[in-house]
């Protein structure tokens, strides 16, 4: 046995991080798909408005004023939606893991690597959602405005600004699931083990 | 005993816990030391602060007063990395309830510990290999800990335990969930350890078949150390343990 006095802990590589939370991802599955529906929805929501002004100003359709104004509050409640959804969940995810956070800072965690792999949950969480979102989202506007304006649509495709806003979307999305983790994570992190080895869930 | 050197030692330590306007007062005042290598028990009736006492020795939680030295090191001036460090490398816990991280094979539990540690990924994975021989569970490391026994989980995590050799195994309560059987081999396997590595083992139980391992027993009794018996003052009335002894 090594005679050396207390250290200090350092080490969590990112790859294992990274493994650990993706495996924590995929045996809760079904929780984290229905977190992903929200980030989904949020999303699709958000680029569905930004599609169709797009679309309708390269067609040279203009916009009501009234409408708009509208949109953007809409979009904005349900992007907020979105955030607490993510947060009720992860929140969740915190409290069944009581446990098992104990367990990993019994065992050397420090409180920034829950943090860290909270985080990390959040932001693939984020990617998957966000990236399927703003696909349903074009996808189902472009549709919408193929049945009433026909081909043209196709014709004065406004490609570059969608890429863009797809772009923006996933950017937004990864920043939303990860605000709506922060708090939870922090809780986690900041439990002592004795008392997180007690719950019991 | 290896060489007279105490690895734990506690001094004066009193634990209230305040419930609104009613304080608790889980331990009294425990004063004991503890050498290197040896293997202790801590017993007790279920409320009289074992268990609370197991966790200020393994820097789970803080004393309202006292002190707490682990290696001559006073707990309560660590900081939170220096704490890490220590429950990372000094300390190996095993609990009544396994506590293996359900999403992880026994492999990667074992690891867990040394990953924190700065080991690279080969050196963890071979040494968890050979930690799960010494713990009898070869060709289990891809098991996850839903598909093997309360024993075999139990063992894994005392694998786990030792993946940084730590000084001191601090067990609250380790065979509480295991049939008598399973429970005997666990503790034969962390007296094995014992001798073997010279790892200090601490136990908070109030199983009696602790008692024939043990070399001190420390009865705890409403938060104050009623007594504590060297083995050979224990009376081997509570039934042989399958064997030969250690």
């Amino acid at each position: 046995m090594e005679e050396e006095k207390i250290g200090r802990q350092i080490t969590l590589p990112l790859s294992d991080a990274v493994k650990i939370s993706f495996n924590s991802l995929k045996i809760r599955f079904g929780r984290s798909l229905i977190t992903i529906g929200g980030i989904f929805l949020g999303i699709a929501f958000l680029v569905s408005v930004l599609a169709s002004s797009a679309i309708s100003f390269s067609l040279a359709i203009e916009d009501d004023p009234d409408v708009k104004v509208k949109q953007t509050w809409l979009v904005i409640l349900s992007l907020l939606v979105c955030v607490l959804g993510i947060m009720n969940s992860m929140l969740m995810s915190v409290t069944e893991r009581y446990k098992e956070i104990g367990t990993m800072k019994c065992l050397g965690a420090l409180d920034k690597f829950v943090v860290e792999l909270f985080i990390l949950e959040a932001v693939f969480q984020g990617i998957v959602g966000s990236l399927g979102g703003s696909l349903f989202g074009i996808i189902g506007v472009t549709i919408a405005y193929l049945v009433k304006n026909g081909f043209k649509v196709i014709v004065y495709y406004p490609i570059i600004k969608i890429i863009f806003y797809i772009f923006i979307s996933v950017v937004i999305g990864i920043v939303l699931s990860v605000i709506g983790c922060i708090y939870p994570a922090y809780k986690a992190s900041k439990m002592v083990p004795a008392e997180a080895m007690r719950t019991e869930v | 005993m290896v060489a007279y050197e105490s690895v734990v030692r506690v001094k004066d330590v009193k634990k209230i816990f305040r419930m609104g306007t009613i304080e608790v007062h889980a331990l009294r005042g425990i004063n004991l030391q503890i050498e290197k290598g040896e293997y202790i028990s801590i017993m007790g009736p279920s409320g009289s602060g074992k268990s609370t006492l197991f966790n200020m020795i393994g820097g789970l939680d803080k004393p309202t007063e006292g002190k707490v030295y682990i290696d001559e090191v006073d707990v309560a001036q660590l900081d939170a990395f220096e704490l890490a460090w220590l429950r990372c490398r000094k300390i190996g816990y095993i609990f009544q309830t396994f506590n293996l991280i359900p999403v992880m094979t026994a492999a990667e539990n074992i690891m867990l510990p040394m990953v924190f540690a700065g080991l690279s990924h080969d050196e963890a994975l071979a040494k968890s290999a050979e930690l799960l021989s010494i713990v009898g569970l070869e060709g289990r490391m891809n098991h996850k800990p839903s598909e093997l026994s309360g024993g075999q989980q139990q063992r894994v995590a005392i694998a786990r335990a030792l993946a940084n050799d730590p000084a001191i195994i601090l067990a609250d309560e380790p065979t509480g969930n295991l049939d008598l059987k399973t429970g005997k081999e666990i503790i034969m396997l962390l007296k094995r350890l014992n001798k073997e590595k010279g790892v200090t083992v601490i136990s908070a139980t109030h199983d009696l078949k602790m008692l024939d391992v043990s070399d001190r027993i420390f009865w705890i009794r409403d938060g104050q150390v009623e007594k504590v018996e060297q083995r050979s003052e224990v009376k081997l009335e509570v039934g042989n343990v399958g064997g030969e002894e250690g």
